[in-house]
């Protein structure tokens, strides 16, 4: 079997807090590497560096206060402590990112249309009418009505639900390399979450995208995922292929994160068939 | 208080500030005791005296000793505008309280009326109340607290609005507490702490209008000494002894730096705490 | 006679506020009805905006409704006189969904679960020191957390001081508004077995208001869908929530994510209920 080239790769990512008391570490020795088309899942609980991790790899640290050690490679290229100017390039057009709280992905006083043009324009070279044009095509294949309408609409008069697809839109128009969707549907309301991971599902199967996508819900990780890392207390407990983990977890913390959600206990069949 | 003191230990500018303070309010309240002469002795044999050990500081143009007429400037400054810091935070508290969480008329009634009296350039209005009252220093007082706790009443009543929406303000209702006890026991102490920081901000100007009215001729009546007064007093000695004038107004300027200081401080720590 | 019975209630917002003109606003509750037995835990579901909230805010006494009638233990909660309904509130009690913005930051653990101790009971210190030590340790909290801060806890942490706190008078009813929504996978769980605990434990009935079909299922004895401020279907046997062919009921149950993996793909569902019907 041919192996693709990891699209990204991460190498012993050590993330330190800077403090009076010294470097307090938050993450020691993550690996991961992400193929193209891939869906990597990582899963935690809330405190459990995951955040973190996303934010190092989109070196959105603030360096004063904190360190980065390891290597973190895009397509062969060194991100970790790039010159700011190439990593705002970087951002967005090969790094996409998708965060928890659509809302305050957007700017309130400006329109949908508005700000989706103006990250179309800044990572291409395109004129505003060609922007205007790809900007509706992205929002039409994320099933949004009447694109043309949504554009001019502003943020508080989409739902949650509407405006994550509007962001996955933005990042399927770009053509990244990689995104990373940090808890893409926790803020959503449970009729959304399904439509949007199918959604993120599209991106990486039209586009070749590959998807980490942090969570610490195992439905959403059982619905996207290829592979799957587990963290815990900023290390990587576990890694493994989705249904080995599922089927056979090796790690202590993992069993426990397995057995912790609410299944249909009691009812054998019920629990087999309720998906 | 104990905790924010710990907080900023490692801090010098706020514990320099502090120190300023704390030495300014101690040596206004020790004054009588602590002055080498009495301030308001004339003696005109010995007037524009440079310094010497009976006057350290020497004295002013009427033969009074300036070391002792500063120590006692700094009761009427620092007191009095203590004085219209608690008075017009008082009166704001209880006028933006009730505004904000009875809602409906009363609100709409003494915001209204806030409005108002916000309209007027603040000086112009303290000059006019002075103008009614007749000048001195209580009248003084009086018209800037008037003009002040307008400001404290809006932003506390815009606080308790958002404030009463939460889930513990419910919380409290549900566990039985009444309307007296939530006031009490859960909107006052919340608002209190990011207005206190305000306040001290706020003593800084404090200072500085019952110094200009003063300097105006407004507020202190002589004798009393007082900063703004005496820096009046010292124009008319601009070339030939501007210490008159110097020594007060470096006093004004080390209080208002370090209520300045220590305002900013004590909102950078209140601003991170907010942070859950 | 149910505990707690919801007649007909119908509310919306806006009309009685508004003073200077005249809106037509959509009922945010229309028709709705339900019982909860003593001792049951009831099931609330549906999609944000179904007014599930709203009604939590109608039972506990905090907004009265346009129409209809609340009735806690035979007596109907809007037609009570002040003290009444002070009294009424020792039995019936609620846990937000937010743990932080459901407690006074500037108090401690201790003060806050002794509120509604303070306001209903007269205990001495002694007393209401070990009372609340007690409850401390029945939620899973220690008592050297009393003198702990708000920010000094986690999520699930503080979530636990509230359901002290709604223990507290020992009531008969805690309406659960999205209490476990907020908190990640693994402290979900046990704030849910808590509860479960603590309700055979006292005997208390839950009102259990969610979107979450997996904790509700896990906690509830009967279950309730409510869709657009209308009760969809009430369902006194929890399994026909998932063959129900209501349009809003499966509407949710569709939008359940995968236990496995090999659950994901779309065609699973109508493969589920041919199985389940047999």
């Amino acid at each position: 079997m041919h192996t693709q080239p990891n699209v990204l790769q991460v190498d012993n990512l050590n993330i330190a807090a800077k403090s009076s008391r010294g470097a307090l570490p938050l993450v020691r020795n993550v690996n991961l590497e992400l193929k193209p088309g891939k869906v990597l899942g990582l899963i935690g609980e809330s405190g459990s560096g995951k955040t973190v991790t996303s934010m190092a790899l989109m070196q959105l640290l603030d360096q004063r206060a904190m360190q980065v050690q390891g290597s973190i490679q895009l397509n062969g290229q060194e991100l970790n402590g790039l010159a700011p100017k190439a990593m705002r390039n970087i951002r967005g057009k090969e790094i996409g990112f998708i965060m928890q709280n659509p809302m305050n992905a957007f700017t309130p006083v400006y329109t949908i249309g508005n700000q989706f043009v103006e990250t179309i324009r800044t990572h291409t070279g395109l004129g505003k009418k060609q922007a205007v044009e790809l900007a509706i095509a992205s929002l039409e294949s994320m099933n949004l009505e009447e694109p043309a309408k949504l554009m001019k609409k502003y943020p508080f008069q989409l739902s949650g639900g509407m405006l994550q697809r509007v962001m996955i839109a933005i990042s399927m128009s770009l053509r990244p390399a990689v995104v990373i969707a940090d808890e893409p549907t926790t803020a959503l309301d449970v009729t959304n979450q399904l439509q949007v991971l199918k959604e993120l599902d599209r991106l990486r199967t039209e586009c070749g995208t590959a998807i980490l996508l942090i969570s610490h819900d195992l439905g959403v990780i059982s619905q996207l995922a290829d592979e799957v890392a587990v963290m815990r207390r900023g290390e990587i407990v576990e890694q493994a292929e989705v249904c080995d983990l599922f089927d056979r977890p090796q790690h202590e913390y993992t069993k426990k994160l397995l057995q912790a959600r609410p299944m249909f206990s009691g009812n054998e069949a019920l629990s087999r068939l309720v998906i | 208080m104990a905790r924010i003191r710990t907080a900023l230990k490692g801090k010098w500018p706020f514990a320099i500030c502090s120190g300023i303070l704390v030495v300014f309010f101690l040596v206004s309240i020790l004054a009588p005791w602590i002055a080498p002469n009495d301030p308001i002795q004339v003696n005109l044999a010995l007037k524009l005296m440079p310094p010497s050990l009976e006057y350290p500081l020497g004295t002013d143009q009427l033969g009074r000793c300036n070391l002792s007429r500063l120590l006692f400037g700094a009761r009427v400054s620092l007191g009095f505008a203590t004085l219209i810091f608690v008075a017009s935070l008082g009166i704001g508290l209880v006028v933006g309280t009730l505004a904000g969480y009875r809602g409906g008329w009363i609100d709409t009634l003494l915001m209204r009326f806030c409005d108002g009296v916000m309209a007027f350039p603040n000086l112009v209005l303290v000059l006019g109340i002075v103008g009614l009252l007749g000048p001195g220093l209580w009248q003084v007082v009086v018209a800037l607290m008037m003009v002040q706790w307008v400001y404290y009443a809006r932003m506390i009543r815009g606080m308790v609005v958002s404030m009463k929406e939460q889930n513990f303000i419910t919380a409290a209702r549900i566990s039985g507490s009444s309307n007296w006890k939530i006031i009490r026991r859960h909107l006052v102490p919340n608002v209190l702490p990011p207005i206190m920081v305000m306040g001290t901000l706020e003593m800084g100007w404090a200072i500085m209008d019952i110094s200009a009215l003063s300097f105006l001729g407004l507020g202190i009546q002589p004798p009393t000494p007082e900063w703004g007064a005496m820096i009046h007093e010292g124009t008319s000695f601009m070339r030939s002894n501007p210490e008159l004038m110097l020594y007060p107004g470096l006093m004004i300027l080390f209080v208002v730096i370090s209520f300045n200081v220590i305002g900013e401080s004590l909102s950078e720590q209140f601003g991170v705490k907010r942070r859950y | 006679m149910s505990l707690l019975e919801v007649k007909d209630i119908t509310h919306s917002y806006g009309a009685s506020h508004s003073f200077w003109r005249k809106q037509d606003v959509k009922p945010v509750l229309s028709g709705v009805s339900l019982s909860i037995e003593e001792g049951t835990c009831l099931g609330l579901l549906g999609s944000s905006g179904a007014g599930k909230s709203t009604l939590g805010k109608v039972i506990l006494g905090l907004e009265k409704p346009q129409q209809g009638q609340v009735i806690f233990q035979g007596q109907d909660v809007y037609a009570m006189d002040a003290k009444s309904r002070q009294q009424m509130r020792r039995n019936l009690q609620v846990v937000f969904q937010d743990s932080y913005s459901s407690v006074n930051p500037r108090l401690t653990a201790e003060k806050i679960i002794a509120e509604p101790l303070e306001n209903y009971e007269k205990l001495s210190a002694g007393e209401q020191n070990r009372a609340i030590a007690s409850l401390l340790e029945q939620v899973g909290l220690s008592s050297s957390d009393m003198k702990k801060y708000p920010r000094e806890f986690s999520g699930g942490q503080l979530q636990r001081i509230n359901i002290a706190r709604a223990l507290a008078l020992k009531p008969k009813m805690i309406v659960l508004d999205e209490s476990v929504s907020s908190l990640d996978m693994v402290t979900q769980t046990t704030i849910l077995n808590l509860l479960q605990d603590l309700k055979t434990m006292h005997g208390l009935s839950y009102l259990f208001i969610t979107h979450d079909i997996r904790a509700a299922y896990s906690i509830s004895d009967t279950m309730a869908i409510m869709d657009n401020g209308q009760i969809a279907g009430v369902f006194h046997d929890k399994d026909e929530v998932f063959t129900s062919q209501q349009p809003a009921v499966k509407s949710l149950v569709d939008a359940m994510l995968p236990e496995h993996p090999r659950y994901r793909n779309a065609a699973a569902p109508k493969e589920a209920k041919k199985l389940f019907s047999r």
